[in-house]
């Protein structure tokens, strides 16, 4: 592994993180001084610009275009704001995802420094780090990481003797889904009851205590050092494909060596799936997959050869999402997982609108009662029909949404496996384990 | 800010000063009050177990929000406990790649052996059972969190050897109080 082919991982190490003055060493703080020092803000989010580098949080929306929309006024315009904020959101709580979690607890550095360059560029002086109540080894590792750069000069008044001041918290939630969506985020930080809030406005213009505020993933940020620091040119070549960069992909389930492991964005399904996690554990064979976390569309052992790069995904009929693949190996009962997948969902589910706080729990039954045999063909019916009450545009956030789409998807390629459970009136995997 | 302290009383005298301390640096670092509601929740919940209405309405009052309000805060997450709970809570992975991997058996073996179901606690208030999303260590499932401590890549055997070893140290620290 080296610096120029792995830039986010190559750094990490889970036993014991590089301190200040290791990462330093590395090579590390190179990219923020170079923002700093070489460049102005404006240079900085043209060069995240032509970077194409999108969003690695699950929608894929275009960073430097992101930032773009954070209003920009000349200090004495009674327009500007008096404060931004950038929030990093570390709430990774999507099922089959534990991306973040390396990057917060192997290099905690890099995301400090991450957060410097976007701050800057955005012109923020207060940033917080949202990260998930249950990652308490990160916490420790980011706190400590925080106060160096403190102690270095990297965070406070007049970095590194600049003009730019930029204070660092971290805040720790305690446990709950919804909280990644990120004006819920706003909300839960603001010390509200996290539900997420109406668009427009959109956060990047009144966001955080009503000003302007950009959130961004832990792996999207960390990108930044390394793009401040080769360059766009090498962080585009990265990724023969079509999107620009490297992208940790994940593997779960019955494979042989489930990880993670940083490869050039667009590897395809199948090297992730048989090349780093080994194919599917003895005497066990691919039924299908989710391709990025919990909330993306089932695929199937016909669409390995297809490049984890947002647009061919898409092209597939999912989405690239987080990047995680939740395997389904053929003795675990589809129904049973979608059943699973989607009590998480009604769990989870925030109440604030009918069609989800409703719809989820009523899938729930319905899959409960196919699952253990009591099911009837209408069930399947009624389950298609929900797909469509908590379909995009009809539900206040996109966790409805999200869940539709491996019970929909599910619908679609394992019929055969519901139509069964109901006409034998039992689970016909029943045992699998 | 200082101001409104003066005048407002000392919540009853309810809150330690350790447990004032770290709420007002909490508070300094955010733009209001109430946004250090949650940090409240979790620094009253360390020194305490648990978060009683006593305790919900201390915060409320010193963070000068409705006590309603915060309750909404409080009964959002799956980290805030409104009710008592054991010495250790277990916090079972129930997401898809524990699932997956073998959870159901999981589960079994230590609703068994501790003879209690989800949300109870067992009569010698040591342990309590609780489910959780999702806790991020998909590639070494099945995955429980007690206290801070996530264990990982569980058996039936294991889960019930790391809940016996917690219920030896109790044991042992027990008889030094
Ligand atoms: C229900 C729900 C949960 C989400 N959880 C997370 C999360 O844990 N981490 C994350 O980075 N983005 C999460 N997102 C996406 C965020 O809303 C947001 O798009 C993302 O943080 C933007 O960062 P990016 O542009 O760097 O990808 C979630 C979205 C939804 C609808
Ligand atoms: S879709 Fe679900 S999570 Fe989103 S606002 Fe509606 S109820 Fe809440």
């Amino acid at each position: 592994m080296n610096a120029m082919t792995h830039p986010l991982t190559h750094l990490v190490n889970l036993a014991k993180p590089l301190n200040f003055s290791q990462y330093s060493e590395q090579g590390g703080y190179v990219g923020a001084r170079n923002a700093l020092l070489e460049y102005s803000p404006e240079q900085v989010l043209e060069l995240v610009k032509s970077s194409e580098l999108k969003g690695r949080g699950g929608a894929g929306f275009p960073t430097g275009m992101k930032w773009s929309f954070v209003p920009q006024f000349d200090e004495h315009d009674r327009r500007a704001a008096q404060n931004k904020y950038l929030v990093c959101n570390a709430d990774e709580m999507e099922p089959g995802t534990f991306k973040d979690r390396l990057l917060l607890e192997g290099v905690p550095h890099q995301l400090i420094e991450a957060m410097i360059i976007a701050a800057y560029t955005i012109g923020a002086n207060k940033a917080y780090i949202f990260l998930r109540g249950e990652y308490f080894l990160a916490a420790q590792r980011l706190q400590q990481a925080i106060d160096e750069a403190y102690q270095a000069g990297w965070l406070g008044k007049n970095i590194q003797q600049t003009n730019f001041h930029l204070d660092l918290y971290l805040h720790t939630s305690a446990g709950r889904y919804i909280c990644g969506e990120e004006t819920a985020l706003i909300n839960a930080l603001e010390g509200k009851r996290a539900n997420p809030r109406a668009k427009p406005p959109f956060p990047q213009v009144a966001g955080l205590f009503g000003k302007p505020t950009i959130v961004n993933n832990v792996e999207t940020l960390s990108n930044l050092p390394h793009i401040l620091k080769n360059g766009v040119n090498w962080f585009k070549e990265l990724s023969p494909g079509s999107d620009a960069g490297t992208k940790i992909y994940g593997a779960c389930g019955r494979v042989k060596t489930p990880g993670l492991w940083e490869l050039p964005m667009g590897a395809t399904i199948g090297q992730v799936l048989n090349d780093h996690a080994g194919g599917l554990c003895e005497g066990l064979s691919l039924k299908g997959l989710l391709p990025g976390g919990a909330s993306t569309d089932f695929l199937l052992p016909e669409h390995l050869d297809t490049p984890m790069d947002y647009d061919s995904i898409a092209k597939a009929g999912s989405r690239l999402g987080t990047g995680g693949l939740i395997v389904l190996d053929d003795k675990n009962c589809p129904v049973a997982m979608v059943l699973n997948l989607l009590q998480f969902f009604a769990q989870e589910s925030c109440g604030w609108c009918t069609p989800c706080r409703d719809g989820t729990p009523w899938a729930v039954e319905l899959l409960t009662r196919i699952e253990q045999g009591t099911g009837t063909v209408d069930d399947i019916d009624s389950l298609l029909k929900l797909c469509d009450f908590m379909w995009i545009g009809k539900t206040h956030c996109a966790l409805a949404p999200g869940a539709v789409e491996p019970l929909k998807s599910a619908l679609k390629y394992f019929n055969d496996d519901f139509v069964e459970h109901i006409e034998k009136g039992c689970c016909p995997y029943h045992g699998g384990h | 800010m200082n101001i409104v302290n003066q005048v407002m009383p000392h919540p009853n005298n309810y809150l330690t000063d350790a447990e004032l301390a770290q709420i007002d640096h909490e508070i300094s670092i955010m733009e209001t009050r109430e946004a250090a509601g949650i940090e409240a929740l979790k620094i009253v919940q360390a020194h305490r177990g648990w978060i009683s209405d006593d305790s919900l309405l201390a915060i409320a009052h010193y963070l000068q929000m409705s006590s309603a309000e915060l309750e909404g805060v409080a009964t959002f997450y799956n980290l805030i406990y409104r009710q008592p709970v054991g010495k250790f809570v277990i916090h079972l992975c129930n997401s898809v790649s524990c699932h997956l991997t073998g959870y159901a058996e999981v589960l079994a073996a230590v609703k068994q052996y501790l003879g209690i179901e989800y949300g109870q606690t067992t009569q010698d208030g040591l342990f309590t059972l609780l489910s959780n999303a999702c806790l991020g260590g998909c590639d070494k499932s099945p995955v429980m969190m007690i206290g801070s401590e996530h264990y990982q890549q569980l058996t039936p055997d294991l889960a019930i050897d790391i809940l016996e070893q917690l219920k030896q140290t109790a044991k042992s620290h027990g008889g030094d109080s």
